[in-house]
């Protein structure tokens, strides 16, 4: 039941990109197109869920016991960056067609902050190993909603009878605006 | 004090050490061979990513290329010299490709071809083929609303008076042009050809003369004067046979209509070169306009006047002692 709520709470109500602001560059950059948004989410989903485990043993077994926990932010980059580019490297050999897929989104998503922010809100909301892969898989899966949804928008726009002035990017913000006071309705919902 | 040092630094540096020494030895693990050869062919092609070649872009193609799936020939705007280059990093001979150009066959502009109805639609060449098959009376020719203009990657092609003209410099042959028209009036076509038809109109001789000046008419007169049989004619239209055609010109002279067109200015003339010739009499033989005099054994002499270029003397002699100029 906890898992489910923390599963709800991540998706829903605390949505990286529409509440929490986070990954908000990636969101904006690659949801031009619902093909490539999936191809996106599903290799921040799936990085978001590594990054989860690996910063969270870091935390437990290295920064705590050590008393460094103030490093956190600095350690957490270096687990992440280092995990992404071993991840590349061994999908790039075992998988072509997997690498084909995720491939060009993987650098890009080394230096996303909901990729950190998730490793951080983890320690944060004191949970312990299942709970943070809970969290990591929803946070994933709360920025594939968010871009998957966005870029079906986008596509619509691009053939809407939009003034001049608001072509482009303009609209694209005032959509994501309007999604994101969309998104507070689940505000109350846990 | 020391403590709060050395700890954060030795736990963060072996941390990054550790996470080094994972990944030099995985990229050598996970090692991935790459064609160096796919490199080197995209380094020669042009980058235009104009997709004339059939594949997605440039770099596809190159992987194409290097991988054997397709041919060092098959970019067609860098042409055949694109074409040896290629062939050096492969290994193989390409056979020679000859430059092709995009040519518009359609001579209906403004002056030439009636107004059906004055368009206002968008911009847009299918738009008005929808209306009625086009503003203009002849429902086979050129809308002049230049599709294939916005379509060139090059700027190779622009409307002058009502009918698109390729600028043959430009024109890289990647074929966008064709693939865009509504009307199928744009042919790739080998740059050495001259003469062209410029009319698609498939109607019988009095439909054609109603709706435009420069229509073929169905008359055959062409068909008549070609001494090559490079003229085929089917559905009421002259069609040139390119691989027959000899750049005479005798078609575009004889065309009443003048919807053959060839430039009269780059017909070439044959010129005996004396210290060559032996008198054999073979080039004057196999000359179709009885253009060459000469005695046997003695020198032969090119009537200016009357020789128009077809190169069949030049073909013939033995000796080489023709030029074409």
């Amino acid at each position: 039941m906890n898992l489910l709520v923390i599963l709800v709470s991540v998706v829903f109500v605390n949505n990286f990109v529409l509440s929490r602001f986070l990954g908000i560059c990636p969101f904006l950059g690659v949801s031009k197109k619902l093909e490539t948004a999936v191809g996106m989410s599903i290799a921040v989903t799936f990085v978001m869920a590594l990054a989860s485990v690996m910063s969270w043993l870091v935390q437990t077994y290295l920064l705590v016991p050590l008393g460094i926990e103030y490093m956190q932010t600095i350690a957490f980059i270096l687990v992440i960056a280092g995990l992404v580019q071993f991840v590349e490297m061994v999908i790039k050999k075992t998988s072509p067609t997997l690498y084909q897929a995720l491939g060009v989104y993987l650098p890009l998503i080394t230096t996303n902050c909901a990729v950190l922010g998730v490793a951080i809100l983890n320690i944060q909301s004191n949970f312990n190993l299942i709970e943070t892969l809970v969290n990591g898989v929803g946070g994933g899966l709360s920025f594939t909603l968010a871009i998957v949804l966005f870029a079906g928008v986008r596509e619509r726009l691009e053939t809407a009878p939009i003034p001049k002035a608001l072509e482009g990017f303009p609209i694209a913000m005032l959509a994501a605006s309007l999604l994101s006071i969309a998104f507070f309705a689940f505000q109350g919902l846990i | 004090m020391l403590n709060s040092v050395i700890w954060p630094v030795v736990t963060l540096g072996g941390l990054a050490i550790l996470f080094g020494i994972v990944l030099a030895f995985a990229s050598k693990k996970f090692a991935v061979a790459v064609n160096p050869k796919t490199a080197e062919v995209r380094e020669v092609l042009p980058g235009a990513n104009c997709g004339g070649c059939g594949f997605a872009g440039c770099d596809a193609l190159a992987d194409a290329i290097s991988s054997g799936k397709a041919a060092v020939t098959a970019c067609p705007v860098g042409g055949s010299e694109l074409a040896e280059k290629l062939a050096q990093i492969m290994g193989v001979t390409a056979d020679a490709t000859e430059k092709k150009v995009a040519r518009v066959l359609c001579g209906g502009d403004c002056n030439n071809a009636k107004e059906k109805y004055e368009y206002q639609g968008i911009e847009d060449c299918k738009a008005a083929e929808a209306l009625a098959g086009g503003s203009k009376s002849c429902k086979y020719g050129c809308t002049g609303l230049g599709s294939c203009v916005k379509a060139c990657p090059f700027d190779a092609i622009h409307v002058v008076n009502g009918v698109a003209v390729v600028d043959e410099e430009k024109c890289t042959a990647c074929a966008k042009c064709v693939a865009v028209c509504p009307k199928n009036i744009i042919e790739l076509v080998p740059v050495s050809n001259e003469v062209r038809v410029l009319c698609k109109n498939q109607e019988k001789g009095k439909d054609v003369m109603q709706s435009c000046k420069v229509g073929c008419i169905a008359c055959q007169k062409c068909v008549k004067v070609c001494k090559f049989d490079a003229i085929v004619f089917e559905n009421n239209l002259a069609r040139i046979d390119y691989s027959k055609c000899t750049n005479c010109m005798m078609c575009a002279e004889a065309c009443p209509t003048k919807t053959i067109y060839a430039n009269f200015n780059n017909r070439k003339k044959a010129k005996v070169i004396d210290d060559k010739c032996i008198g054999c009499t073979i080039c004057a033989k196999n000359c179709n306009f009885e253009a060459i005099e000469g005695e046997l054994k003695g020198k032969h002499v090119v009537l200016e006047d009357k020789c128009v270029g077809c190169g069949v003397c030049y073909e013939k002699c033995p000796k080489d002692a023709i030029e074409m100029k």
